[in-house]
């Protein structure tokens, strides 16, 4: 999927907005306006989003709010959302319990 | 844009990113190039966020304490991201009268280099850590060890050393190093742009192998696959850094309430992965059951996802570090085996200084590029 993508070209300054209060992420409560700045500070792909401000990283793991990060970002950085790679689904696909997920195996090993 | 610097950087993770922030703050321009298409996408985003200098080679100590010493602490205000630094101590723990040997055995080494760590008993162990079972019946304990937001701190250094003025390429995959008149000083990619620099220095994780095999440079390391799983934030609990003598699992609580606790299968090396570092359907649930037996208070809390990635392991555990006296120009800091973020802002300002002045504050000697001999 590598493309050559130089982090130094321009794409303005950070202006800011009335609507920069707006909470995307509600898991981890991050704004529109902290997300806009992310980009700005060269964060540009929903991974390096991801990590750096924790879209997407709270209990429903970015299904709510990942379309919507998605938007912001792309039209900040002036491209279409469809050039943006969404961030890596994680397992499990629902929180579970340590003592249920550790049941995947018996004490001695084996199934 | 030109194509031209005084450094070239190869790899975008915490040694690069660091590494270009450090030299632009000497004036020195750099030019770093991922081959990914992300900014800290390999070991420097995938790792327990250890910043510890017990249990450590005695080789490397003298960089691991000159971090911990010089940069950690005031790091979150140098970068203006918060690093999640905790200088709150770690405990390795034991189970027995084995964990018991191999636990002294580290703490004498490295008291040896004027660290202080020590052994504790049970009792002790849970007036630290009063969430830990009774199964834990020793420790070795170093109070200035601690543990650090791995992807606010590579990205912090990144976001530092672009606002400096540093050029980023990601997507930027290094086929080659050239020499120009003896020197190495260009560097041609997969997509056909070539860079050139005055320096060329190499921290690309494994690959780093591959692009100094280009000029005759071989450091003998290994990838090795690293599994990790994080749990929903929970109250907070402690603020140590936590290993075990049976390496079990390793890990953290995180500012933000959630455990972080990487830990192995013992299929690391056999696993399947179609050339991605994939989490393995056995292993989180290995590293729960093995968590449980320390901290059987956690039996509940859920985890929300999992997480893997590779470290390139050296041939004898410790990094390699330094200038490449064969090819002038060119340095390197891989092989990390795990080390290099907790050790990565000391590497990487002793690169910097290293490049900039030929000197260095820290003796690099032991960690060198050719000290790698045949058994016999």
């Amino acid at each position: 999927m590598n493309s050559v993508n130089d982090r130094s070209r321009d794409i303005g300054a950070f202006v800011p907005r009335d609507d920069d209060d707006m909470l995307i992420c509600r898991c981890e409560e991050i704004t529109k306006g902290e997300i806009r700045r992310a980009v700005h500070d060269g964060m540009w792909t929903m991974t390096e989003i991801r990590r750096y401000l924790r879209t997407g990283m709270g209990l429903c793991q970015g299904q709510t709010c990942a379309r919507l990060v998605k938007g912001i970002v792309a039209r900040e950085l002036g491209v279409s959302p469809a050039e943006l790679e969404p961030a890596t689904s994680r397992v499990p696909m629902r929180p579970i319990e340590m003592e249920v997920f550790a049941k995947e195996a018996k004490e001695d090993g084996h199934e | 844009m030109n194509n031209t610097a005084d450094v070239i950087v190869i790899g975008g993770g915490i040694l690069g990113n660091a590494t270009a922030y450090y030299l632009e703050k000497r004036g020195l321009h750099a030019i770093v190039l991922e081959g990914s298409d992300h900014i800290g996408n390999g070991g420097s985003s995938r790792n327990g966020g250890g910043v510890r200098q017990s249990g450590r080679d005695v080789r490397e100590l003298p960089l691991v304490m000159y971090g911990i010493k010089n940069i950690w602490p005031t790091l979150s205000e140098e970068l203006g991201v918060d690093c999640e630094y905790h200088q709150d101590g770690n405990l390795r723990l034991g189970k027995n009268e084995k964990h018991k040997e191999i636990l002294t055995r580290l703490a004498t080494n490295a008291k040896g280099c004027g660290l202080d760590v020590r052994m504790i008993d049970g009792k002790e162990v849970r007036e630290i850590n009063p969430y830990l079972s009774d199964e834990v019946t020793c420790a070795s304990w170093c109070p200035t060890d601690g543990h650090a937001n791995p992807l606010t701190t590579t990205l912090g250094y990144y976001k530092c050393a672009r606002a400096l003025g540093a050029r980023f390429v990601t997507g930027e995959f290094v086929k080659e190093i050239r020499l120009v008149k003896g020197r190495a000083g260009k560097v041609v990619c997969a997509s056909g742009d070539v860079y050139e620099g005055d320096n060329v220095v190499v921290l690309a994780g494994y690959d780093s192998r591959a692009i100094l095999g280009t000029v005759g440079i071989d450091v003998p390391m290994t990838r090795s696959l690293l599994e990790c799983l994080v749990t929903e934030a929970q109250p907070h609990m402690f603020d140590q850094m936590l290993g075990t003598a049976e390496a079990d699992f390793y890990g953290h609580q995180t500012k933000h309430g959630s455990f972080v606790f990487g830990g192995s299968s013992g299929f690391e090396g056999y696993n399947k992965d179609n050339g991605t570092p994939i989490s393995n359907a056995i292993t989180a649930p290995c590293i729960c059951r093995g968590i449980m037996k320390y901290f059987p208070i956690l039996s509940k809390a859920k985890i929300v996802r999992t997480w893997a990635g590779w470290s390139d392991k050296s041939a004898d555990g410790v990094p390699v570090v330094g200038a490449i006296e064969e090819v002038p120009g060119l340095y390197t800091s891989c092989a990390m085996t795990g080390h290099g973020f907790g050790i990565g802002p000391a590497v990487a300002h002793q690169l910097a200084q290293l490049i900039a002045t030929g000197e260095t504050d820290v003796d690099l000697h032991e960690l060198r590029y050719d000290r790698f001999h045949a058994k016999i």
